[in-house]
Order: structure tokens, then sequence, then C-alpha cells
């Protein structure tokens, strides 16, 4: 019980001093750009617990939450096959990595031309940009495919798509969430990024509104809303890892025990 | 010293064939040639020899002599550059169903994220065996290895010789005519290593496998064996094959101080130096 107040406190010790900081300065020298921690709450909860919920946070979780199903998705199912096929590697390599240096941001004027501003736009440079991760983590990690796990699954005549669900996949799964995770952030920020540039609604979109509106204590709420998505996503994560690499894990605590 | 032995050794300077009906597995005139960047790289020349049914045979051989090679060869794993392994009468082109590996590498070869009881299963379940056959199958052959009381762990939860035992267990299950063991106990200690070679015995008595065990180690392949095939250095041809006239039940402490032991082990013994310094039975045949 004692452990875990002191690991609560821990835990929520910065956030608590900074919060503080942040009181007494805007208290001390208040400023039109800054609110204070109470203003800051109050607009938080009139803003968004209203119908800007359904309005602007639903939609931009959704393009969200579709497009980097989509590059999770594609981004294994593409990674396998590439990583499995030694050809088939050489040929995509130079071209995947010159996507990937490609900065995806500036890609969102010429998609913009090509389909509208529409919903699919988005979940689209959702996709361009996260799926590189994933993609290329997938390959790589489906490559470095053990050759004694390997010849055991054919000495036991374990072969084809049985292989790769029982051998392939499994093994490959630490570069392959690792790749996910670098992947989540990078599809939030062209979600926030693709709503600034052409939309009528979306958090990216509000923010940007309320900021030309010198609504000043709502664009920080808008602010806040978007740290809070990023940090449940990444709990959501760590909790799904969590369950998925528990061998992983374990295993890796032993060896650095050993 | 051969001249000495009252018993003589029932030995003979090339792989044994045996009639068709006592054969289980033929190699015939196998040869491996690598291709490499930097030449052509000959691992096995020529290796005929045959495994008798229900017969344990070891493989012994300087390290280089391409023993894994060979195991690959005869697993399906590797194609041979010519020759033949014929099993059962079918000439072996893919790994065979009536076969199982247990290889030296046990920690890379059990799979990490599968516990105990899984990565027996694995095999069964890829051949489609039905879920009820499958529990029955796997818990056997972890009671057979004495590991019934950790299907629920991981195999890296377990010491090195527990996870060698799961892949016995595994290969087991999976209920071949023929287990090919390529140099299984040689990452285990001492004391694991002597219960693990009992467990051999005693897992291939009850079930009525043959045995293909390769091993560097002159001892094991004595007191396992009931034949012992001795390997040239590369490029490898069959040395000797060495009938092992040991009683059939063997005991880590009354077998290894037999005086039959010593004379069959300093034999191997002597044939080992002689293939290391270069002695080829085929270069000796010509001259």
């Amino acid at each position: 019980m004692k452990k875990a107040f002191v690991t609560l406190g821990f835990a929520l010790g910065l956030p608590a001093i900074l919060v503080v900081l942040w009181w007494i300065a805007t208290t001390v020298s208040p400023s039109f750009f800054v609110p204070t921690p109470g203003e800051l709450i109050v607009t938080f909860v009139e803003t968004w617990f209203g119908p800007r919920l359904w309005v602007d946070i639903l939609p931009s979780i959704a393009r969200f939450g579709i497009g980097v199903v989509i590059a999770i998705v594609a981004g294994i199912l593409l990674g396998m096959l590439v990583g499995l096929n030694r050809d088939l590697r050489a040929f995509t390599e130079p071209v995947f990595e010159f996507f990937r240096a490609l900065p995806p941001p500036v890609l969102i004027p010429v998609l913009l031309l090509l389909f509208g501003p529409t919903d699919w736009m988005k979940v689209f440079i959702i996709v361009l940009a996260a799926i590189w991760p994933v993609l290329l983590n997938t390959i790589e990690g489906v490559r470095a495919a053990d050759p004694v796990q390997t010849e055991t699954s054919r000495s036991y005549g374990i072969s084809g798509l049985n292989r790769v669900r029982y051998q392939v996949l499994p093994s490959a799964a630490p570069q392959i969430l690792a790749g996910v995770r670098q992947s989540l952030p990078i599809g939030l920020i062209l979600m926030v990024i693709s709503e600034m540039f052409s939309s009528s609604s979306g958090l990216g979109f509000s923010i940007i509104q309320f900021q030309r509106r010198f609504a000043i204590p709502e664009m920080w709420s808008g602010i806040l809303v978007l740290g809070l998505i990023g940090f449940a996503v990444a709990a959501v994560f760590r909790y799904v890892e969590r369950r998925i690499l528990r061998w992983y894990h374990g295993l890796k605590e032993l060896e650095n025990a050993a | 010293m051969l001249h000495d032995t009252p018993v003589p050794i029932d030995t003979v300077s090339h792989g044994r064939t045996l009639p068709a009906e006592e054969t289980l597995l033929s190699v015939r005139n196998l040869k491996k040639v690598y291709s490499t960047d930097g030449g052509d790289i000959e691992a096995v020349r020529d290796l005929t020899f045959d495994l008798g049914k229900n017969e344990l045979t070891c493989l012994v051989g300087p390290s280089g002599s391409g023993k894994t090679t060979l195991l690959k060869c005869i697993a399906g794993l590797l194609a041979p550059t010519s020759g033949e392994v014929v099993l059962d009468g079918k000439v072996v082109t893919a790994p065979p169903k009536k076969m199982a590996v247990v290889f030296q590498e046990y920690g890379r070869s059990l799979f990490p994220w599968l516990r105990v009881a899984d990565n027996v299963e694995l095999p069964l379940k890829n051949a489609g065996v039905p879920k009820a056959r499958r529990t029955e199958l796997v818990e056997e052959a972890l009671a057979n290895v004495g590991l019934d009381h950790v299907p629920r762990s991981y195999p890296w939860q377990l010491s090195g010789g527990m996870q060698q035992r799961v892949a016995i267990a595994r290969a087991i299950a999976y209920q071949p005519e023929v287990l090919l063991m390529d140099e299984p106990f040689a990452a285990v200690d001492a004391q694991t290593r002597a219960d693990l070679e009992d467990l051999v015995r005693k897992v291939r008595k009850t079930l009525g496998l043959s045995v293909l065990f390769v091993t560097h180690d002159i001892d094991e392949s004595v007191y396992l064996g009931e034949r012992v095939i001795m390997l040239s250095s590369s490029p490898t041809v069959v040395q000797e094959d060495l009938v092992v006239d040991l009683p059939e039940e063997r005991d880590q402490l009354e077998t290894r101080s037999m005086p039959r032991f010593t004379e069959l082990r300093h034999h191997v013994y002597e044939q080992i130096q002689l293939a290391k310094r270069g002695f080829r039975p085929d270069v000796a045949a010509t001259k």
C-alpha cells in the first residue's frame, strides 16, 4: 500500500510542480496569451464536453484510428511479402528508402489537389506517413528470422502460410511492434497537420480557428486535448504490447539478469 | 593393440549395408559439394551405410568432418550433390513425415513465444492432428522425458538440460520412425548429459525408434550406440563401422567401467586420431 503511494507520488510529482509553477507565473504576471490553470480547466470542460466532442474530437480520432490501422495492417502484410522474398527486397528497397526520406507533410498539397479536402485524403496521408516504420521494421524482423528456427519449421513440415503464422510473424513481433510504436505519433502529427491545412472539422482545424479568433484559452485547451489523446494512445499501445510480447520481455529480463 | 584383445572387435572399414527387410534408412553414395564464391568445397565425398530398424547408431568424426552436413542431407534439409537417402523405400527430397530432428542449439530450436506444451504440440497442430489426440500425445511425450510438471512454463525459464528434453519431447510426440540428433548434448553440463544419454536410451526402448546420433564425443558414442560409424576427416567417407557388443542395459557406472567399454573406446579413439592425422580408408585401399 505504501509502495503504491510512493509510485503514484513519483508519477504525479513533476506534473504537479509544473502546474504550480505555471499557476504562479500566470498569477504574478498575467498574459493575454497564456491562461491560468483554472481558466484552462473551465474552458476545457466548456469547449470540449458538448457538441464539439462529436463534431471535432471523434472525427479526428476516427481519421487517426482508421489511418493508423490501415498503415499497420498494410505495413505488416507488405513487409512480410518483401521480407520473405530476396528479389522483391532488392527491387523495392531503393524506392522505400526514397519515400521514407520524404517528409510526409509535403504530400498534403499534392493529395489535396488529387483528392480534394475529404476525409479519405486525410486518412490516406496518415497511412502514407505512418506505414514506413511498420513496413521497414517488418521487413527487417522477417529477414532476421533465426536460421535454426527456420530449419526446425522445415524439418517438421511447417511451411507456407503456416510457417508465417507459427514462426515468422511471432518471431518478428518485437520488431514489428517497435515499428508500430514509432508510427503512432507520426499518425497523430499527420492527423493534426492535415486538418490544419484543409478541413471544416477536427482538432487541428479547431485549434487554428481559435487562434485566428484570438480565443486563446480555447486554443490552449485544444492542445490539451491532443496531449491527452497522445497519452491515451501510448497507454493503450503499452498495454497491448505487454500482452503480445510477454514472452519477449520475460526472456530479456532473464538475459539481463544473467 | 587389436590382436591382444581376446574378443575381436567387429568392425569393417566401410559403411555396413543391410538386407532390405531389416533396413529403415539407406544412405547411398552421398556426396555434398558447397559452391561458394571462393570455389567449391567438398564437405562429404562418398558415404554409404544403412540404418536398421530399431537401431541406435552413433556417428562420430573429428570436428569439421561434415557430420552436420550429412545429417541435414539425411533430414531432407539439404539436397545432396549426388547420391541419395532412402527412408522406408522412398527417396528423401524434403523433410519426411517419419523423421524428427533434435538440434544442438535447443535455445534457438524451441520457439520462445510458445509455452512448453505448445512447443511440443505445434508440429502436430500443423499436421492437422485432432485436438484431443494432440493433447494426449503431448502429455505422453512430456511424461516420457520427465517434464510433465512444467507444461505451462516457457522454455527459456528452464535449464539447458530441460530445454533439450522439451526438444526431445517435441520430436517423439511427432511419432517419427527415425530420430536424428545433431550433437544434442554438446552444450549441457556433464551430469545433465549423463541423464540425457540415459533418457535417449530409455525413450528409444519404450517407443521402438531408430536413432541416428551425431556426436564428437567418443565415450558418448560407445556408451549410447549399438553401432558406431566413424567418419574420416573432410571430404568425408566412412572410416569404420563398428558394432558395440556391450549388454543392452547400459548404466553410467557399470557400463563405463567394463573392460569391453574401455577396449571399444580405445579403438574408436585410435581411429578418430588416425582420421585427424588425415588417414583415409579410400586412399589406403587404392595403395
